[in-house]
């Protein structure tokens, strides 16, 4: 029998492994998941197979069947009502879940265990370390995201990195003595306990803007964490699976550190907020220099235009203007327009956030442009339009070699004939550092909401017909 | 350690593999490619159920509080990026 379950939980592993393989392409995609969903639902049927479980009578699979309703019931309702704007937030949620799963699996199992030999003891230990780490720093993440208890900005204070030192070096003290005497509970609840902690002091100093990285990184722990879960239980196919996982999570940790330029370790520590700039520096550089403009003229523009490209940044998402941004795209080609979307992989909150937020918006994925891919075609744009973006469109990355963001890739909207920047005001964006870009010749700024100022200008071409 | 080495071959082939296919991943479905990797890293569920059925009493409970959990993960994160798939469309 116990062949028979691993050969079935060989074939899931291959369908989680096809699974991934269909996100490679939105065609495909849908097919992926259901693959990955057919692969879960077999290894759980498989599992009912085993014999510890299959011996155990009545009472545990009245338990097994009111977990799995329980849980199904509140993942159902989460992923079906949660609006789509709030994505960061549920995968958050989601990475704490799976961390704390292994936490407490692993848990689980040293309980139950007579004398477990130290390798089992060894992956304990991690599974417990790195799933509370993962189970805390998500939900420290979600409620940033949220704006509940904690601020977007990173919470510091001194001797942070000391105190950090020294828990970890407490949880390794408390691993170490797991291994050493794991017939005693005591020490993994302490380990649970202080990683926990740690957890928790490690998200804090992450900003708003970082946490694209934060959430990526997070995602890899939680499938480590399983990973370590399946050394702890002898079992492949939680180790194929984790590790799948986690190398997914560091794979996008690592585009998302590319895209600041900034180094994992400078994310991690929120250095970035050290950087601060004074106020004499922005009005050094916005004074007299910043053109406001309204409706009626960035119509204008319009009007003469062959191509327009729309720059979306978090502040979209926060206005929730995605809507009203597709209805003036389809306008504007509607009247011989061109107009695609310039999308930077750090803009949002997460990785791939501008490109669900338009996609829920019906917004052809084709016209989702990749930076890479588009920036070579600003010189040929007429108007570009940036809607609640800053810092990934600031030319100083590119020329002033002394700035906190030097050498991170920026959308080149500054080269388009005109830059239309949608904003509320000239405040700096998280980098906290002045935008020359603001200043620029060629860029008026139309100060207002995302969404008021979108509808407006749909008002304003209307119009001009 | 005669039975390390085994799983160890495992997970670093399966960290290749994972290498491999997820930088195809275009930028464009990234945060789909989050959520449907956590779902399936939800695959500690079948951990929780054999914690459930065993004969330990704590370890039945926190075994059922893993299955919980790892049932939101699982469930949560496939219908969330099913439902997210949907809206990526081609328009003609």
């Amino acid at each position: 029998m116990d062949s028979v379950i691993n050969l079935i939980y060989l074939a899931a592993s291959v369908l989680f492994i096809l699974g991934i393989r269909g996100l490679t392409h939105p065609r495909t995609a849908v097919r992926g998941n259901l693959l990955g969903a057919t692969g879960m639902l077999l290894a759980v049927v498989a599992t009912l197979l085993d014999q510890e479980i299959l011996g155990s009578g009545g009472q545990a699979f009245g338990l097994l069947l009111g977990g799995v309703v329980l849980g199904a019931a509140i993942g159902a309702t989460l992923a079906l009502r949660i609006e789509l704007t709030a994505m960061p937030e549920m995968v958050a949620l989601l990475n704490a879940f799976g961390g704390g799963a292994s936490a407490l699996v692993a848990g689980a199992v040293l309980v139950g265990a007579t004398d477990p030999p130290a390798q089992t003891a060894v992956a304990t230990v991690a599974s417990g370390l790195i799933g509370s780490v993962t189970f805390w720093g998500s939900l420290v993440a979600f409620d940033k995201l949220r704006g509940l208890l904690l601020p977007d900005r990173p919470v510091l204070f001194p001797g942070q990195q000391a105190l950090n030192g020294l828990l970890a070096l407490a949880a390794l003290g408390c691993g170490v003595m797991v291994v050493s005497e794991p017939g005693s509970i005591a020490f993994y609840a302490g380990l649970v306990g202080i990683a926990s902690v740690l957890g928790i002091l490690l998200t804090i100093p992450i900003g708003g803007a970082d946490m694209p990285v934060a959430i990526a990184l997070l995602n890899s722990y939680s499938g480590l964490a399983a990973a370590s879960t399946g050394f702890v239980l002898n079992n492949n196919i939680l180790i194929i699976t984790g590790s799948l996982v986690g190398a997914s999570g560091l794979i996008l940790t690592r585009i998302m550190c590319k895209a600041m330029n900034r180094s994992l370790i400078n994310v991690l520590v929120g250095a970035i907020a050290e950087a601060s700039v004074s106020k004499s520096d922005a009005d050094a550089i916005y004074a007299g220099r910043v053109k406001s403009t309204s409706a009626e003229e960035v119509a204008m523009l319009f009007d003469g235009a062959r191509r327009a490209v729309i720059v979306p940044g978090y502040g979209l998402a926060v206005s929730q203007a995605q809507h009203q941004v597709r209805d003036l795209a389809n306008l504007l080609e509607s009247r011989g327009v061109e107009v695609e979307y310039a999308i930077h992989p750090v803009a949002g909150r997460m990785p791939g956030h501008m490109n669900v937020l338009l996609a829920e918006a019906d917004v052809d994925y084709d016209k989702l442009k990749e930076m890479d891919a588009i920036n070579p075609s600003f010189e040929q744009t007429d108007v570009s339009l940036v809607i609640g973006a800053n810092d990934i469109v600031n030319p100083d990355a590119r020329t002033d070699p002394g700035s906190p963001i030097a050498g991170m890739p920026i959308l080149n909207v500054d080269q388009s004939r005109t830059v239309v920047v949608i904003k509320r005001s000239l405040s700096p964006g998280f980098a906290g550092i002045p935008n020359p870009l603001f200043a620029a010749d060629n860029t008026l700024m139309f100060f207002g909401d995302g969404k008021q100022a979108v509808l407006d200008l749909i008002a304003a071409v209307k119009e001009a017909d | 350690m005669d039975a390390l080495i085994p799983l160890l071959t495992i997970f670093m082939l399966a960290v290749f593999v994972g290498f491999e296919i997820i930088t195809k991943v275009p930028p464009l479905l990234h945060t789909p490619l989050m959520s449907g990797s956590n779902a399936i890293s939800g695959i500690t569920i079948i951990g929780a159920m054999l914690s459930v059925a065993s004969s330990s009493e704590t370890t039945t409970i926190l075994g059922f509080l893993a299955l919980v959990i790892a049932t939101i993960n699982v469930v949560g994160g496939f219908l969330v990026t099913h439902r997210m798939l949907g809206m990526f469309r081609k328009k003609d």
